[in-house]
């Protein structure tokens, strides 16, 4: 009993946590590393991207609920994602054409493009903060929870009681039809093979007669629909503010260069790594010890072993660990 | 147009429009835009000796900022000895004892190169660490938590925080570029970024340092209060002679103080700079920036200079918010963001003209000008364009209220038409 409950817990407040906050930064990331493949750059407005994002979704979400449109049980917001993703797309690209396009065809040094995405990260921050503000927003609806604690309880007569949030079951259910969608994408059509081919060889590329202007837009576009889906499952899920979205960035970053930049399915595993070691470390133990030890060797104090405002350092930590021991990351994305 | 003209006619720019704020809006707001200008002025020489000169991308210069304010509270906030009866030597023997745990794995991994004898000493390390500090520092936060709670610092007199705040910000760039150098210039970017964060974590968590969020008023001054000078007949009567009322005067007396010490640092900072640029070790610098391979084939240890030019940049970056800090007369560790102290700084380097030391400063002044004057500027357009607006209309409130975000967009603006059309800045390396 004593280790159902322990198990129980550990589900409760590491597992299903780890598993909803993974499933976000892993589309965060992919879209990092989408950037990155193909536009060879690391993109330093991929935070106020998605703030941008979930802005849009959060003012489509009010207007359906003000017409009286609802999903049942569902948050209205995934009814607004698709409009979000639009207004996205448009803005991002427009800022390509805008602004990224000139370098391209100078053939900028990284590091320029990176200072440029720096200016586009002021200037989309200045938006969204316009727009909607800097404050918290919530804009959660319907069913809250799939279990609640205390109908866990009676059902399994344990002491421990599990909760699993609507918002956690739907980041995982999304993340995964949006990233097998992703994968479908890049392995079987032909625009997906010839992004390949342009993140792999842009010389070779060329020379087959892929147009890099085509390549560069449906980056883009793909690009926008993970960070506005991303950015709603994280604010559904938690809270939606601009500066906790900029904050995001460094997990993501952290995610997508433990997976291997440029590599997608290394995005996918960087995110988890660096979700459960966050949750993990965060994490006060004494709980799930008190159920899974003896009583002798129970714990005393919390066995939290970093404050949960350290989550920055342990998304650091990890990523100096794998610049150090393996720049490339764990799936061999690019290196220099 | 020569650059040595132009170099003038940017800085005569730069003065008209700090008069003019003193004669439009008031000496006072003038003297503020001056201060906080000259203090954007030193952290845009560093970002520039480490960009411009040395070509690392560092965008952690918030982190060291912090620092530096970290400095003004150990080095002259009065001990508090409670505290220091308390816990405080077990505290620092726990800090000392992680210093020696990471050390000690680093060595171990130097010279084994075994990766679970390294991850042991890690664990070991870090259970004897949390043992040793816990009780130490729950002692320390439970004297007097309202008024003090913390170990203080040493009292010393505030000047002396400045140059100990690039200590500090020395130290910490040493173990940075100890780790991150080497790497690419993006992860060079995200890992510098990291640490500027994890900087401002542990001023924000320990509580037995810096007094966390609960801050530190009332620093100790460099300059004298205004009560008191208003309080000083002397003071009333050389007041009432320039034609000023003792209030204004004191205020103007107290600013104006904090400008000499800040331009006396400044233009040290300054010589020395571009004294550095100027010499050998200058054009080895910009060498190696232009080119890795064939510096390091005219034998220049190109990681050891990286690593030094990285160090010293960052130090100017503590001086700096050591003196931001002083200024301020306040820690307060939840008002570091990284948009406005670390990517500002950038803007102004890269405005001001990357390379050039000059360039740097004036960009330090003209961004902090802008950005102070925004939000004024912004409200008067805002309120020419909702002038058609009903009044009451919620679109007006809401556009009225928004004014204040007005800065972050100029300054994504201004940061890209300068990369796009003038990409050496206003004042371009020679």
């Amino acid at each position: 009993m004593d280790f159902l409950n322990a198990l129980v817990t550990l589900a409760n407040f590491v597992l299903i946590p780890g598993i909803a906050y993974g499933s976000q930064l892993a589309l965060g990331a992919l879209g990092v590393t989408l950037v990155y493949g193909i536009l060879r750059f690391s993109n330093f407005a991929h935070g106020d991207t998605m703030a941008f994002g979930t802005m849009s979704v959060i003012l489509f979400t009010w207007l359906f609920q003000s017409w009286g449109l609802s999903l049942g049980p569902l948050p209205t917001a995934l009814l607004a994602i698709p409009f979000g993703i639009v207004a996205t797309a448009a803005l991002m690209l427009g800022t390509d054409r805008v602004v990224y396009r000139f370098y391209r065809a100078q053939k900028a040094k990284p590091i320029i493009f990176v200072m440029v995405s720096i200016g586009v990260m002021f200037i989309y921050n200045g938006i969204t903060r316009f727009i909607l503000g800097a404050d918290e927003q919530r804009f959660d609806d319907g069913e809250r929870f799939i279990i609640r604690a205390r109908d866990f309880k009676e059902m399994t007569g344990l002491d421990e009681g599990l909760t699993l949030k609507t918002t956690q079951g739907l980041t995982v259910v999304t993340a995964v039809i949006v990233v097998a969608a992703l994968f479908w994408f890049l392995n079987n059509t032909r625009t997906g093979k010839s992004m390949r081919a342009f993140s792999d060889n842009e010389d070779l590329a060329l020379l087959s007669g892929i147009s890099p202007e085509h390549v560069v837009r449906v980056t883009w576009l793909i690009v926008a629909a993970l960070v506005v889906v991303a950015g709603t499952l994280y604010g559904l899920d938690k809270t939606y503010k601009p500066f906790t979205y900029f904050q995001l960035l460094l997990p993501i970053f952290a995610s997508a260069i433990v997976g291997g930049l440029g590599s997608p399915l290394g995005a996918i595993a960087g995110g988890f790594v660096v979700a459960f070691s966050e949750v993990g470390i965060t994490y006060a133990w004494k709980k799930v010890l008190g159920y899974a030890l003896p009583d002798s060797l129970a714990p005393d104090g919390l066995v939290q072993l970093l404050a949960t405002d350290y989550k920055f350092a342990v998304s650091f930590m990890i990523l100096v660990v794998v610049l150090l021991f393996k720049p490339t990351g764990l799936f061999r994305g690019k290196s220099v | 147009m020569s650059l040595t003209l132009r170099t003038y006619v940017m800085f005569a720019v730069v003065i008209v429009l700090i008069v003019g704020t003193g004669f439009v809006q008031s000496w006072n707001s003038a003297l503020l835009i001056l201060n906080m200008g000259l203090v954007s002025a030193v952290m845009a020489l560093g970002v520039n000796l480490q960009w411009g000169i040395a070509g690392l991308f560092n965008v952690g210069v918030m982190g060291f900022v912090a620092l530096g304010g970290l400095a003004v509270v150990l080095t002259s906030v009065a001990p508090v000895p409670e505290a220091w009866a308390a816990g405080g030597v077990r505290a620092w023997v726990a800090v000392l004892i992680g210093a020696a745990t990471v050390t000690a794995s680093v060595l171990v991994w130097k010279r084994m190169r075994n990766a679970w004898i390294m991850i042991a000493v890690l664990i070991v390390g870090f259970v004897i660490y949390r043992y040793v500090r816990d009780a130490g520092v729950d002692a320390i936060e439970s004297v007097n938590p309202a008024a003090t709670g913390f170990l203080g610092g040493l009292g010393l007199p505030v000047i002396l925080a400045w140059p100990v705040g690039g200590l500090l910000a020395a130290g910490a760039a040493w173990i940075i570029g100890k780790t991150a150098l080497g790497l690419r210039s993006d992860y060079l970017a995200i890992a510098t970024l990291g640490i500027s964060e994890i900087i401002i974590a542990i001023l924000k968590n320990e509580e037995w340092l810096s007094r966390g969020v609960k801050n530190v008023n009332g620093l100790p001054r460099p300059v004298p209060n205004e009560i008191d000078l208003q309080n000083d007949p002397g003071f009333v009567e050389a007041a009432a002679g320039w034609g000023l009322d003792p209030t204004t005067a004191s205020t103007l007396y107290v600013k104006l103080g904090y400008s000499i010490l800040f331009a006396v640092v400044l233009v040290i900072l300054l010589v020395l700079a571009q004294l550095a640029l100027n010499s050998p070790w200058g054009r080895m610098m910009r060498a190696i920036r232009d080119n890795e391979v064939s510096s390091r084939a005219m034998g220049k240890d190109v990681t050891f200079r990286h690593l030094q030019v990285f160090i010293l940049g960052s130090a100017i970056c503590g001086i700096a918010g050591a003196m931001m800090t002083t200024l301020d007369g306040q820690l307060t560790p939840s008002s570091y963001q990284p948009l406005r102290y670390t990517f500002l700084i950038w803007v102004m380097v890269i405005v001001g003209g990357s390379g050039n030391n000059l360039g740097a400063v004036l960009g330090g002044f003209l961004i902090w000008f802008l950005w102070v004057q925004v939000e004024p500027m912004g409200q008067a357009l805002m309120n020419v364009i909702t002038m058609g607006l009903p009044e009451g209309s919620g679109l007006k409130a809401h556009l009225l209220d928004s004014v204040q975000h007005m800065r972050l967009l100029t300054m994504g603006v201004v940061l890209l038409l300068v990369l796009r059309f003038s990409p050496k800045g206003l004042l371009p390396e020679r």
